[in-house]
């Protein structure tokens, strides 16, 4: 099953396995859509508008648009 | 552990201990959570602090500094260096042993420390936030409190469950990649910083001596910049230019909130301390001062609160942390835009001009005098900083 974007055309995921869980994301998060633990996040999609504000702030480049939907469990 | 406690901190950082400490002081039962299994780790921090700022808290001790810092050296996009002595001195820290040095002086005074509790959620009463709602080892947890401190860094998710902005705006959010390297050679009494286009657009670019071989090397983008190129790439280019050989002992990421502190650091029943307010000097990004500033002035306040049986003084933290810093950061954050958009040209005109200043007379206000002698407006802010 795919998680699809809810507005435009960009989707957000996060690549957890590349991520330094520092923070940045969840701090400029307008929605408080991110889950953060020690080493876990995830987006919390009821939540998510796709803003995309994560994604330029993201120090390292985990977090990314995906054109397809993210696979989700 | 108690069933309740007076003060309940949230995340176990240097303003979080401070915050704990300070209200312990006051003989209240206080609990510091962690949601990381260690105090101290993982680092999120370039490390250099002023000497002043530290020892208000904690004795100097060789266990924790790395480097004792005596200058200065601006590096300009053309490579025009200008260096400034600084006779109050600065540390490059061990941040992993000093954190954990300061649980420990919290727990000194009776603060009771529980890490890998994640903390994901308030309780209210009345509108008044009377707890936490916490998980500990795969087990959800509830404890009660008078007062919540929120030390909970740059994501700053507890104050928003109690109805606070805390989220910064991406363009004041600097996005920091960091290396610490080994096997190169550094002058480690000098904190090098370099500007420009170049190497870190609507930021800077930092080399910080842990020793005289070792260096934690990084810098921070605002998220503007973010959009068309990461900290990472930036860290990357820098790297293969100037240390393609270097061995890289640790790497991390980070987020500096870069902005003047929340419009509302207290409610009933919370508090906000350290990066969680937003008590960063937004042209630094430095927060380890500022924030034990904050968690101390936060601990006490809350520690009298709770003895004196008044909910309500907890509120007086604002007027009290912005008589402290928060003025002086609103000044701090008008000189950043100003100086962050500042062009290349720009950035070599005022290295090279302070370099014709005498290295006795050269103080950092001159400097900032120079880079904004076309600024009038933001010429005044200074004033207020260095001369008031």
């Amino acid at each position: 099953m795919y998680r699809q974007a809810k507005t435009g055309k960009l989707l957000i995921d996060i690549l957890p396995d590349r991520c330094d869980f520092c923070g940045c994301c969840v701090g400029v998060c307008p929605e408080d859509a991110i889950e953060l633990k020690e080493a876990e996040i995830f987006i919390i999609d009821q939540l998510c508008t796709n803003c995309a504000k994560c994604v330029w702030s993201c120090p390292i480049e985990v977090i990314k648009f995906n054109k397809q939907g993210v696979l989700v469990k | 552990m108690k069933k309740e406690y007076d003060i309940i901190v949230v995340g176990a950082g240097p303003a979080g201990s401070m915050a704990a400490r300070f209200a312990a002081e006051q003989g209240v039962s206080v609990l510091m959570v962690e949601k990381d299994r260690d105090v101290g780790y993982p680092v999120r921090c370039a490390e250099a602090v002023g000497k002043e700022g530290v020892e208000e808290f904690i004795e100097p001790d060789d266990s924790w500094i790395k480097a004792n810092i005596n200058k200065l050296s601006f590096i300009a996009p053309n490579g025009t260096e200008a260096i400034l002595e600084i006779n109050q001195g600065a540390y490059v820290l061990e941040r992993r042993i000093f954190d954990y040095e300061l649980a420990k002086s919290a727990s000194k005074v009776g603060v009771e420390i529980l890490t890998r509790a994640y903390v994901n959620g308030l309780i209210f009463e009345n509108n008044k936030v009377v707890g936490v709602k916490y998980e500990f080892r795969g087990e959800q947890k509830e404890i009660r409190s008078n007062i919540v401190i929120a030390a909970d860094g740059v994501e700053s998710r507890v104050g928003r469950w109690a109805g606070i902005k805390t989220y910064t705006d991406f363009r004041d959010m600097e996005c920091c990649s960091q290396i610490t390297v080994s096997n190169i050679q550094i002058d480690p009494s000098t904190l090098y910083l370099y500007f420009g286009k170049d190497v870190a657009p609507g930021g800077y670019f930092w080399v910080f001596p842990k020793g005289p071989d070792i260096a934690n090397i990084g810098l921070g983008v605002n998220g503007l910049t973010g959009k068309s190129k990461s900290a990472l790439a930036f860290l990357n280019d820098f790297m293969s230019k100037n240390y393609p050989d270097a061995s890289i002992l640790t790497s991390i990421a980070g987020g500096v909130p870069c902005a003047k502190t929340l419009e509302k650091i207290s409610a009933p029943g919370i508090m906000l301390v350290g990066d969680a307010a937003r008590q960063v000097n937004p042209l630094s990004g430095g927060g380890i001062a500022s924030g034990m500033i904050g968690g101390s002035i936060a601990g006490r306040i809350a520690g009298e609160s709770v003895k004196r049986k008044k909910p309500d003084y907890i509120l007086t933290y604002d007027k009290a942390w912005y008589d402290r810093l928060g003025r002086r950061h609103i000044i701090f954050d008008n000189i950043k835009t100003g100086v962050f958009n500042f062009s290349d040209e720009k950035f070599n005109k005022i290295a090279e001009s302070f370099n014709k200043i005498p290295h006795g007379k050269r103080t950092l206000g001159k400097l900032f005098t120079l880079a904004l002698v076309n600024h009038p407006a933001l010429l005044l802010d200074i004033a207020k900083v260095f001369v008031v």
